[in-house]
């Protein structure tokens, strides 16, 4: 399964000398923007999704500003209703969605499987162009007067009774999700057919599982988004009657439709941060991945089932009895197997050698938030409970656990991972680890009183509030200040990197994948020769190659199930 | 609460757990290596087996509760809810009306039936657990029994435009000897189903309907004496229940269902009733009562009207 795909690099490029690499093969413009290198296309990625993270989080902060005062501080309700609308469509469809699958997985998945790249490189690049032209609506419908519906447009209020922009905004995403729908295509046709020899399934890297599930998850969902957004277009510009019904519609046939998207939407974002996690845990505690096959299982898994949980975002939007009884049903199943890898991941610290290095900080701050994200979704898919904190902040701060906790805590960690194989320089690790702790701590103390303020019954989406929940709101905007400083810190620390940092080795640390045997930065067609893979994945104890010391005592033995693991 | 033991429990489990295992086993001189460690079968299993207990016991528990709560106790004093961009209308069965403010007597089963004049709201009381959106086009109820008097927040927790933090108001429940001086304190004397009789006239539904004070049917069309909550025949043979969604849909959209035995001559209502209206004019239907049906607990006047179990 060698790697021949039709393009050639961009440029004729000689036989590579040892320092010739992706980033210096050439210069100037054009050949980035013209590239069909998976490597440089992934750096397009992360500027554009930098960019639409920084508009996201400037409206977050706006509106932790406006939370500080009961009356509201800042702006009046109409302003406000635009600046969480568009808080939540920058961060949802033009942040988190391609923030890991686009950026890291475009880097990373060739250079883990011994590809050469992507098995379609110029509609990889076509993908990024029509990413930010889809931006470009959606950025023209901000400038222009904004949104108010919120990013989940429901209807009729966003389809009839708007006054923003929302048509703008919705063929904005709508562009914007084939992109994805290319990128999913891409990965799948990649991990299928471009294997390295000897690479098999059950060798992949579980970051490459959980690309591969997502990919599925953007082939089979995004297109049903699509047409909800054009349905609503076509609602609100031509009036045809499809979910007003004053025009014969439903309007609950749009939840229908846009939480079979959106709810998968969710394990998108999550589903690549689990497989992050799941690489940098293994290589800081320096240890075979403990369960490697029911981690791998437990993403196909995930993404399976999250197709099939979508109603629980409508207990109370006038759905039967017995459907919001299934979806409960349903929606507790897919707590098992993110379970099984929680499990796993804490058993393979046991007998592993833990360093606390930046990313294995962010790797076990992502199964902290994450497990009290999904231990909060308990409580919202017991259908009894869930009536009473569904639309309050207790929902806010739960799917923030899970998207910024989960999803961002892990595409950090990831960009901390691989930062010397991206720019072959090292960060600076003391500075990164006090971000890292500055943003769990900021995180918490944003988030955490939010789940108390939704307990207590503040509806979200409010420009104004009751008096009673300013001190709760005061801690979580205190807190966002905090949280503010660290996503500051490694945008500041990683540009003054690829400048001044040290030269990173091409394994420093050392980890077992395929991409870490090429050089750092890889040169543009990744491997000067098809590697060939005689290892089992995450297997530390028989790489002479890594230059690690054996173990003091070799003794491979089931693990005796230690009691703290089984102590439920 | 269960929920929230299960929660820390496992939070906990999970911090300690890695705090443990990350101190024990840190990196240090002559450890710079884990072991291979073989995974165990029966340990995936038990992880498997023992959340999937735990979650089909909290599953089971939410949804008992869920099912009380989306079910009305049949002797429930009923008020009508109209949403609208950026208030609350509320309508007593005795005629009296208020906005953002809903007054009712303790201890007593308060059933709610809500329609929205525009677009999605939700009626929401945290301090009775409660809430359920409001929605254009189709009925939804919510009820609830307060046990303690007092002041409470009502919240619209339904995104629904520029006022949305502004649509809320007040729950007042009060001993019902209050609520009764209150009730009578009003100045809208016409209760709704007077208000829906007057309808019935001025709408010209009489002309084919009937006065509707007999039994037999009307001139054109069926009788409504005795309709609601019972089973209607229809041209095609299906067989339905008359309730709310069904007398909607009968006013604003005739043509969808014909009863049995009668043409398709009645014109549409929609956009020549306000919510409101229709809500009176559904009162007024339910108080000619429902006599063939089983539970004709029938009290036509003008003082209360049973609530019959109304599909939303």
């Amino acid at each position: 399964m060698s790697t021949t795909t039709a393009n050639p690099p961009p440029a004729s490029s000689p036989p590579p000398k040892a320092h010739e690499n992706y980033l210096n093969a050439n210069y100037g413009i054009r050949s980035w923007l013209l590239t069909t290198d998976h490597k440089r296309i992934a750096l397009l990625y992360l500027v554009s999704v930098t960019i639409f993270f920084a508009m996201g989080g400037f409206f977050a902060m706006l509106i932790r500003l406006q939370l500080l005062t009961p009356e509201g501080f800042l702006v009046g309700p109409d302003t406000y209703n635009r600046l969480f609308t568009m808080h939540g469509v920058m961060m949802i469809f033009f942040f988190l969605i391609p923030s890991i699958p686009a950026v890291l997985g475009n880097f990373l998945i060739p250079l883990m499987i011994g590809a050469k790249d992507l098995a379609f490189p110029k509609l990889n690049l076509l993908s990024w162009y029509i990413f930010n032209i889809g931006a470009l609506f959606t950025v023209y419908a901000i400038v222009t007067g904004g949104v108010d519906t919120g990013w989940t447009f429901y209807t009729p209020y966003s389809s009839i009774y708007s006054n923003s922009q929302v048509s703008a905004a919705v063929i904005g995403i709508f562009i914007t999700g084939f992109s994805s729908i290319l990128t999913g295509l891409n990965f799948v046709v990649t991990i299928h057919t471009m294997r390295a020899p000897g690479m098999t399934w059950w060798r992949l890297p579980i970051f490459v599982w959980t690309q591969y599930a997502t990919s599925i998850i953007f082939i089979l969902g995004t297109p049903v988004l699509a047409i909800t957004l054009a349905l609503v277009a076509a609602e609100r510009l031509l009036h045809l009657g499809i979910f007003d019904p004053r025009l014969g519609g439903d309007p609950l046939l749009f939840q229908h439709l846009f939480w079979f998207y959106s709810h998968p939407a969710v394990y998108i974002m999550i589903l690549p941060a689990m497989g992050v996690t799941t690489e940098i845990i293994a290589t800081f505690a320096r240890k075979n991945l403990y369960g490697y096959k029911a981690v791998a299982m437990a993403s196909l898994g995930i993404a399976v089932i999250g197709f099939l949980v979508w109603a629980h975002h409508m207990f109370v939007a006038g759905i039967s009895i017995y459907a919001a009884m299934a979806f409960s049903l349903l929606s507790y199943l897919v707590a098992i197997p993110s379970a099984v890898k929680v499990f796993n991941w804490t058993a393979t610290l046991y007998r592993g050698s833990v360093s606390w290095q930046t990313p294995m900080l962010y790797a076990l701050g992502f199964i902290g938030l994450f497990v009290m994200g999904g231990m909060t979704g308990l409580f919202l898919a017991a259908i009894g409970a869930d009536v009473h904190v569904h639309d309050t902040y207790f929902v806010v701060a739960h799917f923030h656990y899970i998207m910024v906790g989960g999803a961002v805590m892990g595409y950090l960690g990831g960009l901390h991972y691989w930062w010397p194989k991206i720019t072959g320089r090292m960060y600076p690790e003391m500075l990164a680890r006090a971000a890292a702790i500055i943003l769990f701590v900021g995180f918490n103390l944003t988030f955490f009183p939010q789940f108390i303020l939704g307990y207590l019954g503040m509806p979200r989406r409010y420009a104004t509030y009751p008096p009673e929940f300013q001190v709760l709101n005061v801690f979580s905007t205190a807190g966002a200040s905090i949280l503010g400083l660290g996503y500051l810190l490694p945008i500041c620390y990683f540009v003054w990197s690829m400048r001044y940092g040290p030269k990173a080795s091409s394994n420093p640390w050392p980890a077992t994948g395929l991409e870490w045997q090429t050089s750092s930065p890889p040169p543009t067609e990744n491997f000067e020769v098809t590697p060939v893979v005689t290892w089992e994945p995450y297997d530390f104890e028989h790489r002479p190659d890594l230059g690690l010391p054996k173990p003091e005592r070799a003794r491979p033995k089931p693990l005796e199930a230690p009691g703290l693991e089984l102590g439920d | 609460m269960a929920l929230i033991v299960v929660a820390v429990f496992f939070s906990v489990l999970i911090g300690v757990g890695i705090f443990y295992l990350s101190f024990r086993y840190r990196r240090r001189p002559g450890h710079e290596v884990g072991q291979l460690v073989e995974g165990s079968q029966l340990l995936e299993i038990t992880w498997m087996v023992i959340p999937f207990i735990i979650a089909m016991v909290l599953f089971a528990w939410g949804a008992k509760l869920y099912v009380t709560i989306r079910q009305s106790p049949s002797d429930a004093l009923d008020v009508y809810v109209v949403g609208k961009q950026w208030m609350w209308k509320i309508q007593h069965t005795d005629g009296r009306r208020e906005f953002n403010e809903l007054h009712v007597p303790v201890n007593r089963d308060i059933k709610l039936t809500m329609i929205s004049e525009d677009v999605i709201h939700d009626f929401f009381v945290p301090a009775f657990r409660v809430k359920m959106d409001v929605l254009p086009g189709r009925y939804t109820t919510l009820w609830f029994r307060p046990t303690k008097t007092g002041r409470y927040h009502l919240f619209c927790s339904q995104y629904c435009g520029t006022n949305h933090s502004e649509m809320g108001g007040w729950v007042d429940v009060m001993e019902p000897s209050q609520y009764q001086a209150w009730l009578s304190g009003g100045s809208n004397s016409e209760s709704p189903e007077q208000a829906g009789q007057r309808l019935f006239t001025s709408l010209a539904c009489v002309s084919c309907h009937g006065d509707l004070s007999g039994s037999g049917p009307g001139p054109r069309a069926p009788s409504l004496r005795g309709l609601y909550g019972s089973m209607v025949k229809l041209s095609d043979g299906r067989t339905v229940l008359a309730d709310d969604a069904y007398l909607r849909e009968s006013v604003l959209d005739p043509g969808a269902k014909i009863v049995a035995g009668y043409d398709n001559i009645m014109p549409t209502f929609q956009g020549v009733v306000s919510e409101d209206q229709l809500l009176q004019l559904f009162a007024y239907i339910k108080s000619l009562g429902n006599q063939p049906a089983q539970n004709a607990s029938a009290a036509p006047g003008a003082s209360a009207t049973t609530a019959a179990p109304a599909a939303q």
